[in-house]
């Protein structure tokens, strides 16, 4: 299903607009394999509007989303997951009520799904696909050190371990591009610390790509091989992080913001 | 937690005690107490049936249906069509077409036939109102009780009318509602407890985040609706083989405010709440009923208070919604680890 050659995702004139607003205007960006590209810019930039467009929770008014080679535009997020692209919200958005473990085995189902006559039958089909599924949950518990609280509610959680969790629950669809919308905001300078390890861990382990909106310029500059800074739905610049430090335009849009 | 985390030679061993004990009470029950009891646990246990079968929707779903109650009206009419004896069909329903004038079914096949029809009806009526959320998916549903409720009075060659449709054969006994209460229970819990019933719960906690682990709304909220409404049916076909003669007005608003009470002081969330919502309930309302015909205790005399175990239930209601809002159960079920020391599995609260 997925090819090989090119890049994994592109987008050409990407555009997006709520009434007389223009959230992202002729955005185009390019995304190869295993390779972690950051994208910048101030509060309002566009950012938001450039991830719900990719994981099909918003469809734009013109432009290109091409996925593995294919195109994307007009899929529902539910058959966009499928396809592999995972991703995580602002703030979090977690099954407050649920377990941590039924968290991430909600997700992990995805590849394993049984219907109606396999809930009230049972049966080998039903036992096969729980058992991958606990593989699966046990092991990506265990990358974060949840293992221990898997029965709590996700509600119950410290909020670094709400942020973790709501990660393993995107890898849990067993992506090969995973969108991180500000995994860092309100985390101190330790916890984020521990959480560019672990991006950098299941980049490597899972053979993923990722793309990360961040303020945390720290975590950015350290772990992103390319930057890609958006300002009122534009693209300024792209570049390596030390491009982009050196970059007099970014400075003002950016860097001089925060 | 959200689950019976039983294994499965246990889950099986409560699973065969509780079914001995509701076959030795129905076999007991009616050579203990007198009929009027026994026609109580025989309400109680339709209700269980229907408060229990609205809860996958209303609780486990989060998809707070008004609607219920125009399923069962729905079920009590076909299975009430299907199985009166030929020659009463003549006599009350004399411009009934043909095709179901001709026969009569038993009353299982009939009560079948009636949560078929209940789900098929669900299905057409579920594909647009599921897609709602929230107070509007409440409106919305009252207003497909408010249509049942219509068309059961104008559709008169089926149903009488507003009139009374009596003749209904009185079937339901304490065997045959235990035996589909436990069905019931047993094919709910099954679904909820499922990796399909997690979807329920999921949809539930946060439609945004479901999709984004990619599950289709529509469908998971849709499946609940089907199955809720198959067994609202069962419960219909049930009821009206217990009344034996009911009418339009028999299934609208006050039986569905009761319904919805019952699963509100439970515990929407829960099968086990669905259980004790009803038996509360049920003891509550037939307890202070004979207390309103007034108290002579000697020294105190208690005049009648008409009215009083409707007052105490609205106090019920209120009293449970200041102190536990998400009912008596929450969303857990009672199981025999509820009561023990659980093993710790790290921190808890």
């Amino acid at each position: 299903m997925v090819s090989d050659a090119g890049p994994l995702l592109e987008t050409r004139g990407l555009t997006k607009s709520f009434r007389s607003l223009v959230a992202l205007s002729d955005q185009s960006i390019r995304v190869d394999r295993g390779e972690i590209v950051g994208v910048i810019g101030p509060n309002g930039s566009g950012k938001s509007t450039f991830f719900n467009l990719i994981s099909g929770f918003l469809q734009p008014d013109s432009g290109e989303i091409r996925f593995a080679g294919a195109p994307i535009v007009a899929q529902p997020a539910d058959r966009i997951v499928r396809l592999g692209i995972a991703r995580t919200f602002q703030g979090t958005r977690l099954f407050q009520a649920l377990s941590v473990a039924d968290n991430v085995r909600a997700a992990a189902e995805l590849r394993q799904r049984t219907g109606l006559a396999a809930a009230l039958l049972g049966g080998g089909r039903r036992r096969r696909a729980e058992a991958a599924v606990e593989e699966i949950t046990e092991e990506l518990l265990d990358l974060v050190g949840l293992t221990a609280r898997q029965e709590n509610r996700a509600r119950d959680l410290p909020y670094g371990d709400q942020r973790r969790l709501e990660i393993i629950r995107a890898l849990a669809t067993r992506p090969s591009l995973l969108l991180l919308d500000e995994p860092a905001a309100g985390m101190d300078a330790s916890e984020t610390k521990v959480l560019l390890g672990l991006i950098d861990e299941i980049r490597t382990r899972y053979d993923l790509a990722v793309i990360i909106v961040e303020h945390d310029m720290d975590l950015i500059m350290n772990l992103c091989e390319r930057i890609q800074v958006l300002a009122h739905g534009s693209k300024v610049f792209e570049g390596t992080p030390a491009e982009v430090q050196a970059h007099p335009a970014v400075r003002e849009v950016y860097l001089g913001h925060g | 937690m959200s689950g019976p985390a039983l294994s499965r030679p246990a889950g099986l061993i409560v699973f065969g005690a509780v079914l001995i004990l509701v076959a030795a009470v129905t076999l007991a029950l009616p050579h203990m107490v007198n009929n009027y009891l026994v026609r109580v646990v025989i309400v109680m246990c339709i209700d269980v049936i229907l408060v229990a079968s609205m809860g996958l929707g209303n609780g486990f779903t989060g998809v707070f249906s008004l609607g219920h109650v125009g399923f069962v009206a729905v079920g009590a009419y076909t299975s009430g069509i299907l199985s009166l004896p030929v020659t009463m069909k003549h006599a009350f329903l004399p411009d009934l077409p043909h095709w179901l004038a001709s026969f009569s079914l038993p009353f299982l096949p009939a009560t079948i036939a009636a949560g078929l029809v209940c789900a098929a009806l669900a299905a057409v009526v579920g594909a647009p109102l599921m897609r709602l959320s929230g107070y509007f998916v409440s409106v919305a549903t009252l207003g497909f009780l408010i249509i049942v409720n219509v068309v059961l009075i104008n559709a008169s060659d089926f149903t009488r009318g507003a009139r009374t449709f009596a003749g209904v054969p009185l079937q339901t006994t304490l065997p045959w509602a235990m035996g589909w209460m436990v069905v019931t229970l047993t094919v709910l819990a099954r679904i909820a407890y499922s990796p399909f019933g997690r979807r329920f719960r999921v949809v539930r906690e946060d439609p945004i985040a479901a999709r984004a682990v990619g599950l289709s709304i529509l469908p998971v909220r849709l499946s609940a609706f089907i199955v809720g409404a198959f067994f609202a049916g069962v419960g219909g076909s049930l009821y009206g083989h217990y009344l034996g003669a009911f009418s339009p007005a028999s299934f609208y608003l006050p039986y569905t405010f009761a319904l919805v009470s019952m699963l509100v002081i439970g515990g929407m969330g829960s099968i086990s709440g669905a259980v004790l919502g009803v038996v509360l309930v049920t003891v509550t309302s037939e307890v202070l009923r004979n207390l309103e015909r007034g108290l002579d205790l000697g020294v105190i005399h208690i005049p009648p208070l008409y009215g009083a175990s409707q007052i105490v239930l609205g106090m019920m209601f209120i009293l449970v919604m200041i102190f536990r809002p998400s009912g008596l159960m929450g969303d857990r079920e009672v199981s025999p680890g509820l009561f023990l020391r659980r093993k710790p599995t790290g921190e808890r609260e």
